[in-house]
């Protein structure tokens, strides 16, 4: 295993930790937000596509851009949609008291 | 790598962290998407320097993003909040094949006998983003009512489905060790798609929250695995994240079921019970109290305390404004309204309460279950609009029933119960309710958004 491996692999382990560290202390409702992180692979399509060279890869590239985009735009507007109906927003007053 | 660049995926990875973290508030959720989306904006200005541009392929980088764009914004802008899981289920799907495609890229770049460090998690990506693509779209499918949104099972489902895992474990050993060649993977990615299409098939629309939730994990996988093989340290930390989470995530959603996770994955539950014994049985020769909405009406109006179970059915009928409107009428006689919510209620994780707070539905007012099953006893009415299965008794009482063992909640030990349903059917579950067959509760027929809207006139008039 090479140092540039193991540096990665160890990201790899202490962010699973980190995950499910964060994720285990938000309620279920809002689990709606981890949608759009994984749009990250968008650097990842336009990696291959904007260094392409021969046209199968070009057209590889073309359509990972394409979905990678979708996921990144649709999924954090789609969160947005779903979290803004949370806003601060006061409970109205109760007539009586519990 | 230079260390700019490798500094600002660093700081795109924290802001993802504090993204998550701020999703713990629902005050704070919305801008806890905000960071982690300057997050995304950073990653992806870091990775400039790293691109050659060659002429075709910036072309096609620029034409994807300006295609993708305006239609990722504009469906998620324009889709119907009841449609939400269905888009939800969308963009998590190609973010799949896009890694799926990334991963092939590097295959084919790679030649005959790749590294094992490059080949090992390509194929991977490729594979678990291929089952997540496929999966996706039928879950899409199935949500949107293009295909029946119950289990599609057939003999030997089980053994077929075993034969494709063990056809790509092979075909993905031969992969690594004879010789990477483009008929292998090429049949790989097919065998992987076809294993997506075949493990979601037989999973009925009532667990579509657990599967969406387990694909959302899936496609981080494969985000992470392509981060190994392109060496790009921001794919591998927020694909963990997401995978790592989403692992967690479905786990806790089946606990809440009080299902394992293979069964809800192999259990085809939901499937119709052909000739089913002993629930069946009870249906017959019960009979049922039908109310009209002057009677619930009146009852509503002179309760002391009401708690509401909102349903599927309640999303179907687009019944949440007027859900909220009689609320809002109770509230002014002076009656205590609230919501309880069960985890796996609708067909995403947090479906009700996104559908009552498009309504306008103050956020303290829904309890979760553990919150409010104490408070059932001292509930004069208890309004079950649209939902069967998580009220459903037989979850404590029948030992041999499916969902025996589901953590329900309580209505049966509420002093009224009213049902809003449009006819005897069985939930999803495809069990009987002896909950229906109760005395102190009353059957209200008919659309849940006609019947709610009968009921505020009656409210009014009480």
């Amino acid at each position: 295993m090479n140092s540039e491996l193991l540096t990665e692999f160890t990201y790899f382990v202490l962010a699973i930790f980190v995950g499910i560290e964060v994720i285990s202390k938000v309620p279920t409702i809002l689990h709606t937000g981890t949608n759009a992180i994984h749009g990250i692979i968008l650097v990842g399509a336009i990696l291959i596509a904007a260094n392409a060279t021969s046209p199968l890869e070009v057209v590889l590239g073309f359509v990972a851009v394409l979905l990678a985009t979708l996921n990144v735009v649709g999924g954090f507007v789609v969160t947005d949609r779903m979290l803004e109906m949370f806003k601060g927003r006061r409970a109205p007053a109760k007539p009586e008291k519990k | 790598m230079n260390i700019w660049i490798a500094l600002a995926y660093l700081l795109a990875a924290v802001l993802f962290i504090l993204g998550l973290k701020q999703l713990s508030n629902p005050r704070g959720a919305r801008r806890g998407n905000q960071t982690a989306a300057v997050g995304m904006v950073i990653a992806l200005l870091a990775t400039i320097p790293l691109l050659h541009f060659t002429t075709a392929g910036i072309v096609v980088t620029i034409l994807g993003l300006a295609i993708g764009a305006p239609v990722g914004a504009i469906s998620a802008r324009r889709v119907h909040m009841t449609a939400m899981p269905q888009m939800v289920a969308a963009f998590n799907g190609v973010g799949g094949g896009a890694a799926a495609l990334v991963a092939i890229s590097e295959l084919l770049h790679a030649g005959t006998h790749p590294a094992f460090q490059l080949a090992f998690p390509s194929i991977f990506s490729m594979v678990v983003g291929g089952i997540s693509f496929a999966g996706s779209a039928i879950a899409f499918a199935k949500l949107q009512g293009m295909i029946t949104g119950t289990p599609i099972t057939y003999a030997g489902q089980q053994v077929v489905n075993g034969l494709l895992a063990i056809a790509i474990v092979s075909l993905a050993v031969a992969n690594l060790t004879v010789a990477s060649q483009p008929i292998f993977f090429v049949t790989l990615l097919a065998l992987a798609l076809v294993l997506g299409v075949a493990f979601v098939i037989p999973i009925g629309g009532a667990d579509m929250p657990v599967v969406i939730s387990l694909l959302n994990a899936f496609t981080g996988l494969a985000v992470a695995a392509s981060g190994f093989v392109l060496n790009n340290f921001a794919l591998i930390v927020a694909g963990t994240l997401v995978g790592a989470s989403g692992t967690l995530l479905t786990t806790l959603m089946s606990q809440a079921m009080g299902r394992s996770l293979a069964n809800v994955l192999f259990g085809a539950f939901g499937q119709i019970q052909v000739g089913a014994g002993g629930a069946a049985a009870t249906a017959e020769g019960k009979s049922v109290r039908a109310g009209s909405p002057e009677d619930v009406g009146t009852m509503l109006a002179y309760a002391r305390k009401v708690i509401i179970v909102p349903g599927y059915g309640l999303a179907v009928a687009q019944g949440q404004h007027a859900l909220k409107e009689l609320a809002d009428e109770l509230e002014k006689r002076g009656v205590e309204v609230e919501y309880a919510i069960h985890p796996v209620a609708g067909r995403m994780p947090g479906h009700m309460n996104v559908l009552l707070a498009e309504a306008n539905v103050p956020y303290e007012q829904l309890k979760e279950m553990d919150e409010i099953n104490g408070e059932f006893p001292s509930t004069d009415v208890a309004l079950v609009v649209g939902a069967n299965d998580v009220v459903n008794p037989a979850a404590h009482t029948t030992p041999g029933s499916p969902i025996y063992g589901m953590p329900i909640l309580n209505v049966d030990q509420a002093k009224n119960i009213v049902f809003m349903k449009r006819s005897m059917r069985p939930g999803f579950a495809g069990i009987d309710n002896e909950l229906l067959y109760d005395p102190k509760t009353i059957m209200l027929f008919g659309d849940a958004k006609d019947s709610l809207t009968k009921l505020i006139a009656a409210v009014k008039a009480a």
